[in-house]
């Protein structure tokens, strides 16, 4: 009786504990990463992208970009992470941006001649602290677009 | 001390339990990579296990706004008959029926706003609202978005913004409330009404060098994205009849040819973007545009009948 109070309260506590960390990604989405597209002037698409990560987990997102208009990608990760990397890879699998190389930007703005079907390879670097718990947060990915000029 | 060794046990197994909740997410598991050789020291192994089985991958659909941003970028005109009218709405009564129909009437209401259609557009969004309340979601339109929309009636920008925050309020709740299944058929039906429309939209006497036509064939991009999205919730019976449908759709998309060239990326620091440049060569016979209209126009039609 006792164990089956236990797993009943662990069951509680857990799913109160999961929904409340996935209700505060959402937020962080729209609190940290929304207002990256907005400021300057591109519209979100509206579908959402995010997840709970753990230092070194690794995610992909594959989306078609269209030829008529700009994008904008914003990939944001809570605080408590460490740098969040992001590269763009086409379907012959040539690496096109890496934020590595900007610092570890969290937008990337571009255009495309003709659409494409990219794949974006986003990780969550590491601390380097052997025997710490990883980090573990949330990190969302966003698009905005707007019409090309 | 028998006692203290019970509750501590409790704990641990409640800490375990949640960190077992926590730590899984929306996103289909990736298969082990074995491409990139990691070496690692026998203490991390089963880190490195729970990272691989976390990692996880994310299928992005066009949006209802993106794909009528598309439509509208081709140069097509507006015309209300395609769309879904809202009278259909209380027909809906399915959790399939109403998940489908939120994203068709989502894409209307995106359609009708980038056009200027002002009292469309409020009819839509209380159509999409119908159905996301229908779906047990929760604020996802809430009648303050609705007076809000009114207020700013005229300002397609903030329009386009409601639009997106109510979509985004829908399918979030859908992924954080472990719906899988209906949020990937949110994203078919909004996707399915965008190739139904731009197919509609299309006249034959201007079939070559037609801008919206390239838009059209541009989607056999998303058609294996639109697969791996619903291969999510395969086992689902309302998940596995689209697949079916969808498989339909692929098998017309794979009579298109899309050749493209390598993509070189070129920065322009004046603007602070990198262009992708590429040509692209693709081919589309009447008859497979004609075949492709078809079999959308059957799809949509089983969606909102």
């Amino acid at each position: 009786m006792r164990l089956l109070k236990t797993i009943i309260f662990a069951a509680f506590l857990a799913f109160t504990f999961s929904s409340h960390s996935l209700a505060q990604c959402k937020a962080f989405a729209k609190k940290e990463c929304l207002p990256e597209l907005q400021k300057s002037g591109f519209t979100h698409d509206g579908n959402y992208h995010a997840a709970v990560l753990i230092e070194g987990e690794e995610a992909e997102l594959y989306k078609t970009f269209y030829s008529d208009m700009e994008y904008r990608v914003a990939i944001v990760g809570e605080a408590r992470l460490p740098a969040i990397e992001f590269r763009i890879i086409d379907t012959n699998k040539n690496v096109l941006y890496s934020n590595k190389d900007k610092d570890y930007a969290k937008t990337w703005d571009f255009k495309l001649e003709a659409s494409q079907q990219l794949k974006l390879v986003i990780k969550v670097s590491s601390f380097n602290q052997p025997g710490d718990t990883p980090a573990s947060g949330c990190v969302a990915i966003m698009f905005g677009f707007k019409m090309k000029k | 001390m028998n006692r203290k060794y019970r509750i501590n046990s409790g704990i641990l197994f409640v800490f375990i339990l949640a960190l077992g909740l926590l730590t899984s997410c929306k996103g289909g598991k990736k298969a082990p990579d074995v491409d990139k050789p990691v070496t690692f020291t026998q203490d991390n192994a089963a880190i490195l296990q729970d990272i691989k089985q976390a990692e996880r991958i994310f299928n992005a659909l066009p949006s209802p706004l993106e794909s009528a941003m598309l439509i509208k970028s081709a140069g097509a005109k507006f015309d209300e008959s395609v769309l879904n009218p809202v009278s259909n709405m209380n027909r809906y009564v399915t959790s399939k029926a109403m998940a489908l129909n939120l994203g068709v009437y989502t894409c209307d209401l995106s359609f009708a706003s980038l056009y200027e259609q002002t009292q469309l557009l409020i009819d839509y969004m209380n159509a999409a609202k119908k159905m996301a309340d229908g779906l047990g979601i929760l604020d996802a339109i809430a009648q303050e978005d609705i007076n809000n929309l009114e207020e700013n009636i005229n300002n397609t920008e903030v329009i386009m913004d409601i639009v997106s925050q109510t979509f985004m309020n829908s399918n979030s709740y859908l992924e954080d409330n472990n719906q899988p299944a209906t949020a990937a058929m949110v994203l078919v039906g909004g996707w399915i009404e965008g190739l139904y429309i731009s197919t509609q939209l299309v006249d034959m006497k201007d079939f070559n060098g037609n801008k919206l036509v390239s838009k059209i064939i541009d989607q056999k991009l998303s058609i294996d994205i639109l697969l791996s999205l619903l291969e999510r919730s395969k086992g689902n019976p309302a998940v596995d009849e689209l697949m079916v449908e969808v498989g339909k759709l692929k098998a017309v998309f794979d009579k298109i040819k899309i050749d493209a060239s390598p993509v070189r990326p070129e920065y322009d620091p004046a603007t602070n973007t990198t262009i992708l440049k590429s040509q692209v060569k693709t081919d589309m016979t009447p008859e497979t545009f004609k075949e492709l209209t078809a079999i959308t126009a059957q799809i949509r039609n089983s969606f909102v009948k």
